[in-house]
Formats: C-alpha cells, sequence, structure tokens
C-alpha cells in the first residue's frame, strides 16, 4: 500500500504533480500522535521537517521529491529572460562581456563589464546623476525576473517619488553579476544604485531574487558597503513587501550617506 | 633555494615560492579565474617537485603577503613556537610529508610540532598529497576544545542544527530545531544563519535558542551567525551568547571586505570571557571557504587553497571552539564540480585540524554547480573518516534561507552509524534520556517534533 505523503491524506504520487505541493503539506510521518501539534510546527516553515524516517534514511517520497526539486533549481540557472519579458517591463536590454551561459558561470570578472559600445548605449539612453539608479539583471536565476520584478519595480519607484526622490532610467542587463552595480555607478554617477537580481536558486523556489544597494557605489568600494535585501519570492519575502523595505532603505541611505554595515535603519 | 627542475625532458623554472605553491596546488576553477594555475597538468607536476625539496624555512621566509602590509601574516609569523620551528626549519616539504604520514609521528608530536609550522608550510604539506593521504593524516589528528562540552577527539562525529528560516520567523526557527533535535543533531551547536542582520532580530533568536538549551536541558552551545559587530551589541545589551561568530579570511584586506579586523576578533573574545554564558575557554566559532578572497580581490596573487590554511593560521589565534569550512558555498567560478569541492574540504580539514583547530565541515554545494546531493552523501562519509570534528545538520540539507544543499539530520545519524561514531557523549546521553537514541540508533520516536512541546 501507498505510504500518505501529504497533510490531507494523498497517496497518489504519480498524479498529484509531486514538486507542486507546498513544503508546509509536504508530510511523511510515521505516527498520528498530536496531530494539531505536529500541523502547526509543519505550517511554520518551508523546511524539510515532519518527514519520518526508516533505518536512519529519507522514506521514497521524501527521497524523490528532494531530486526532483533540485534538478528544477539547477536547470533554473540555465534558463534564459525572454526578450518578450524585458519588452513587456518596458525596459532596454544590454549585455555584459559574457557572451554565453557557461562564461557568466565561471567569468565574474566579465560579469560585472560592459564593452565601450554598450557603455555608450547606457550613457546615452539614461538619466545621469538621478538619486537612485534602479536596474535589473538576470544572475543566477532568470525565472525570478519576470516572477517579481513587475510587481516590485513600480512600487519601490512609487514610495521613492513620493518622497520627491529622483529615480534614473531602469534598464535590464544580461548576464549580469552583483557587481556590475559598481560599474553602473561610475557610468551614471547616482547617489544610491540599487541591483535588482535573480539569486541563486534553491530547493524551495526556482523564482526568488535580491536587491543588492550601495551608497556612492565605486569600483573599489568593499564587499560590506552593500546593503541586501534577499529572498524575494512568493516563498519567501513578497515582493509588495520587499519593495516597501527597499525603499525604506533607499531613504536611509540618502538621509545617512552610507550603507552596509554603517547603516541605521 | 631552487626554483628548477627538469621533467619530461624539459626545464620548468619557477619565479617565486607563492608561484611554486599556487602552480603545485591540485585543479580549482579559481586558480584559473585568479590566472595563478598551472598552465598544464606537466607544469603542474613540475612544481610539485620543487615544492618537495624546498625546505620549512624557506616556505615561513616567503610568506604569501608580506609582513609589512599584513596583519594576518604577522599573526602567523609572531605566533611560531620558535622551538619547534628551530627544530623543523631544515625540513624539505616532501620529508614533512613522509613524517606526518609515519608511525612515528603521534598526533601529539604533530600538533606541537605544527605550531612552529607557518599557514604556508602547512599548505604546502597539503600540495604533496593524494586524497587519501589527507584523511589518512586529518584522522591521525585529536584536537579538543570547549565551551559547554568537549567537543573533538577519537570517535566523536559532532553536527551543528542549522534551523534557518527565510525570514527569521521564530516559529519556523522552533520547528527546525525541534527536529534535529529529535535526530540527536546539535551536539556541536545551535547555530542559526539569520536573514536579517539586526540587533533585535540576533537577540530574539539567541534568546529562542538560549530557552530551549536550558528549559530541556541539553548540553550544547547556541550561536546566531550575523555580523560580529551585531553579536557584540546584542551581547552587550544583555542577549545570552555562547559562542561569537564571525566569517573570517586568509589576508587584512578580505577580513577588511568582510568588515571585520583581526582587532575587532580579539575584542569580541575579550568580551565574550566577560560576557557569555558559557563555560569557555573557548568561545569564538569562526567560518571559511576556498577562494573568500579571490571574490574579494583581496589574494595577492596567491592560490585558493594556500589563502584557506592562512585563514587557519588567524583562527588559531583566538582558539576557537568551532572552526568549519562552508566548502561549496562559493560557486562553481571557484570550485566547478563535485570531484573539486570533496578535494577543497579534505584540503581544509587537514590544514585546520594540522593547525591544531577542531575543524569541521560544511559538505555543501549550490545549484549553479556541477554538483548533487550524491556528492554530499559521498563527501559527509569521507569528512567522518578523515576524522572532521563535525558537519552541518538540516531538515534534508535543504537550507530554505541560504538557497544552497548541505547535509541532513539523517545523514550525521547514517555516518555515525556505519562508521561507529557517536554524538559527544554528554549530548548522547541527553538524547538516550529523551528517548531519541538507544544503542546508537534511532528509536522510533527519533524524528517526531512534537515531543518537544
Amino acid at each position: 500500500m501507498s505510504r500518505v505523503f501529504t497533510l490531507d491524506g494523498n497517496t497518489d504520487i504519480l498524479n498529484c504533480d509531486l514538486t507542486n505541493i507546498p513544503m508546509q503539506e509536504f508530510s511523511e510521518r510515521d505516527s498520528d500522535e498530536n496531530k494539531e501539534v505536529y500541523e502547526q510546527y509543519k505550517k511554520a516553515t518551508p523546511a524539510r521537517v515532519g518527514i519520518g524516517h526508516t533505518g536512519s534514511r529519507y522514506h521514497t517520497a521524501a527521497a524523490l521529491r528532494f531530486q526532483a526539486d533540485q534538478y528544477s533549481a539547477a536547470n533554473a540557472v540555465q534558463m534564459e529572460v525572454p526578450e518578450r519579458v524585458v519588452k513587456e517591463l518596458g525596459l532596454f536590454e544590454v549585455q555584459t562581456k559574457c557572451a554565453s551561459k557557461y562564461e557568466m558561470l565561471t567569468r565574474p570578472d566579465l560579469g560585472r563589464l560592459f564593452t565601450e559600445e554598450t557603455k555608450k548605449i547606457i550613457s546615452e539612453r539614461c538619466v545621469h546623476e538621478p538619486d537612485v539608479q534602479i536596474f535589473i539583471g538576470d544572475g543566477l536565476c532568470s525565472p525570478s525576473v519576470e516572477a517579481n520584478v513587475p510587481t516590485m519595480y513600480p512600487a519601490i519607484c512609487a514610495a521613492l517619488e513620493y518622497e520627491g526622490i529622483t529615480v534614473g532610467t531602469p534598464f535590464f542587463v544580461r548576464y549580469c553579476r552583483v557587481n556590475t552595480v559598481r560599474t553602473v555607478a561610475e557610468l551614471l554617477h547616482p547617489k544610491v544604485t540599487c541591483v535588482l537580481i535573480g539569486e541563486r536558486p534553491g530547493l524551495l523556489t526556482s523564482q526568488s531574487m535580491s536587491a543588492y544597494m550601495a551608497y556612492n557605489a565605486r569600483y573599489d568600494m568593499l564587499e560590506s558597503d552593500y546593503t541586501v535585501v534577499s529572498n524575494i519570492s512568493r516563498v519567501g519575502m513578497p515582493p509588495a513587501e520587499a519593495a516597501a523595505n527597499i525603499a525604506d532603505i533607499i531613504k536611509a541611505m540618502l538621509e545617512q550617506k552610507t550603507s552596509g554595515y554603517g547603516l541605521k535603519y | 633555494m631552487n626554483l628548477k627542475c627538469t621533467l619530461y625532458n624539459k626545464t620548468f623554472a619557477f619565479s617565486s615560492v607563492k608561484e611554486v605553491l599556487a602552480k603545485a596546488n591540485e585543479p580549482k576553477s579559481g586558480d584559473v579565474l585568479a590566472g595563478v594555475a598551472a598552465v598544464s597538468a606537466e607544469e603542474r607536476m613540475a612544481a610539485k617537485l620543487v615544492l618537495s625539496e624546498l625546505t620549512v624555512k624557506e616556505l615561513r621566509e616567503n610568506p604569501s603577503v608580506p609582513y609589512e602590509e599584513d596583519e594576518v601574516t604577522r599573526i602567523i609569523q609572531d605566533d611560531l613556537d620558535m622551538e619547534q620551528y628551530e627544530k623543523f626549519k631544515g625540513m624539505t616539504i616532501g620529508e614533512l610529508r613522509d613524517w606526518i604520514l609515519s608511525y612515528d609521528a603521534t598526533s601529539e608530536m604533530i600538533l606541537a610540532a605544527s605550531k612552529g609550522f607557518t599557514s604556508e608550510v602547512i599548505a604546502g604539506v597539503a600540495k604533496l598529497m593524494g586524497n587519501l593521504d589527507l584523511m589518512y593524516a586529518a584522522s591521525k589528528l585529536e584536537v579538543h576544545a570547549h565551551c559547554n562540552t568537549t567537543i573533538g577527539g577519537r570517535g566523536v562525529f559532532a553536527s551543528r542544527l542549522q534551523p534557518n528560516h527565510p525570514t527569521d520567523d521564530l516559529r519556523g526557527v522552533t520547528s527546525s530545531l525541534f527536529e534535529g533535535l529529535s535526530y540527536a543533531c546539535g551536539d556541536a551547536v545551535l547555530g542559526l544563519n539569520p536573514a536579517i542582520d539586526t540587533v533585535n532580530s540576533t537577540t530574539d533568536v539567541l534568546k529562542l535558542l538560549y530557552d530551549v538549551r536550558t528549559k530541556y536541558e541539553i548540553p550544547t552551545q547556541i550561536c546566531v551567525l550575523s555580523h560580529i559587530s551585531t553579536q557584540m551589541k546584542a551581547a552587550q545589551a544583555g542577549a545570552p551568547i555562547d559562542l561569537c561568530f564571525q566569517s573570517i579570511a586568509g589576508s587584512e584586506k578580505a577580513l577588511r571586505s568582510f568588515g571585520t579586523s583581526a582587532e575587532m576578533l580579539g575584542d569580541a573574545l575579550q568580551m565574550m570571557t566577560e560576557l557569555a554564558k558559557s563555560q569557555g575557554p573557548d568561545y569564538m566559532y569562526f567560518e571559511t571557504g576556498q577562494a573568500s578572497e579571490l571574490s574579494s580581490s583581496s589574494h595577492f596573487d596567491t592560490d585558493q587553497q594556500t589563502m584557506e590554511s592562512r585563514c587557519y593560521g588567524l583562527a588559531r589565534h583566538y582558539h576557537p571552539f568551532l572552526v568549519n569550512t562552508v566548502v561549496g558555498f562559493m560557486g562553481p567560478e571557484y570550485l566547478y564540480d563535485g570531484k573539486q569541492v570533496i578535494r577543497a574540504a579534505l584540503e581544509d580539514v587537514f590544514c585546520g585540524k594540522m593547525h591544531g583547530l577542531p575543524m569541521g565541515c560544511d559538505c555543501c554545494y549550490t545549484n549553479h554547480m556541477q554538483a548533487d546531493q550524491n556528492d554530499m552523501d559521498n563527501l559527509i562519509t569521507i569528512m567522518a573518516a578523515a576524522g572532521c570534528t563535525y558537519v552541518m545538520g538540516l531538515p534534508q540539507g535543504d537550507d530554505v534561507m541560504l538557497m544552497y544543499q548541505s547535509t541532513g539530520f539523517h545523514d550525521s545519524q547514517t555516518v555515525r552509524e556505519m562508521l561507529g561514531l557517536h554524538p559527544i557523549r554528554e549530548f548522547e546521553q541527553w538524547a538516550e534520556k529523551m528517548g531519541i537514541l538507544s544503542n546508537g540508533r534511532l528509536t522510533s520516536r527519533a524524528g517526531d517534533l512534537t515531543i518537544f512541546r
């Protein structure tokens, strides 16, 4: 007989689409004791708790689900952001010096640089010296752009512009790295530079992104000068909430004229 | 000093000790990225030959970063036990490798001698070792440290319980915490990586961990791995703290990029002797990982394995309770695949233990590397065989905050059963009392997080 592997008693592993079951409802518990307490613990985290054991090992459904989720995450790294998504966001697109996804993964030094021609395009199409320059990057998770930016970007802008803060011209960077921030800042000289960038996917979601922000970013800034909001996704920090956080942090940076560990917010 | 050799009917000449060390390193994508790797397998072999004939003295006198420019080099050099150094300074690195592996050299003898070796010397020995050499040598070394319990020693395979949550939600953290405890994990530390690096959040989680530790009378230590300055502020405001954590690196410039310094680490240790809830005397917890220096352009044209060894030279200055490499966290630009990760983990555990550190390993990978969970199954077993002090325990190995995979609660128990290893004794007795472990095996009660309520 098949084992029950969801809180609501599912045993049909072939037709339930295993990876679509939220982890909070995925269960392979060996006993029914204290069911209510158990379900409270399950609901409190997307971590893989309450999955029981056979000998010291995982049960079959848990083991297979883990592999299925890991494959999906590894796949998200290799995907491209479709041109359609960039257009729908109303962004123009540029590419770093990386020629391919493979080069982007193994050459972070090229992933932060642009050719002279690309620099010229950015310089010509963008407002210079805004209070805040925001741009979007694919990073290590292309699906995160379509999943979060349509909600997040307009909300950040609205919150900043309401306070009279000027926001620069947004654009999309293919094969983007976090440190592309340094290059963009040296081109456009904003007070605060912010990249919304796909973060390396975990098993929980293949749609997660981060915001890396720095005051007066430049080539020789320290890593610790960044302030970061991470885990932005439907299952982590929802994009609307993240937008409010990011706007608050940017405001604090403009007021305190600093970022990273020195920033209080 | 001879930096030349003939091999394959060719002459190979190197310009510095640093170049020899870098080119003798086993293949790592990060060394290629840094432009310091051997250009061919032939050149790598030539570098290994030259390295085998260099002496302890020659490596000491040619540190990777100059003494005048770098506080990490100064700590490594100034901490040297000169009596031991004098005894070994004429030995070549090849002879030193032979001696460490020999039946004559006991754990006690090696650990006494290694106080006279700079981190470059220890890194050099690792470069002349195969994987099984590294495992065998590391497994010989018995290192102990004490906070609330004693970690290390033969037959003990401890685990850090890592109950991370995407937003540090206290109920969510509690779920993973109880789950891990129900599998007898957490004897090294109950240690959370925070999603939010603030004093308030750090304090809230520290209080939770402390309450659980005291309520269930668990013989272990607690830690929230926020930035060292955040933990210090929390502790000074009264938050309960057992261990003080910081990520460290192998050069002063790299430490700066982490927002810290040797002075700050010293201040934290001093503060811990006054404010810690734990017994000590070992209060610090450091994490490392090959290539963190390269990622912040502060590697000084040194290979990543040598820089990593320098982290341990820095760490031993503060006699930490825990040190672990987060070996596969940095990504494919530094360690490309499972094979490179396993090699790096072995180098790190050997070099760490050679520095007298209770070295653990976060056996881990990211989803943009060419590696998967099967590589971690291999690695955790290899680590246990190598006498690695502790590994990570997460719910099925999945970190829902840091977005990478490590080893699971089930995995440390599996390895303990296979290799006849145990948790730290007091903790094991606690797990037996709780009805989680019996005769070294999980009971039917194990894995039921509702036993804590």
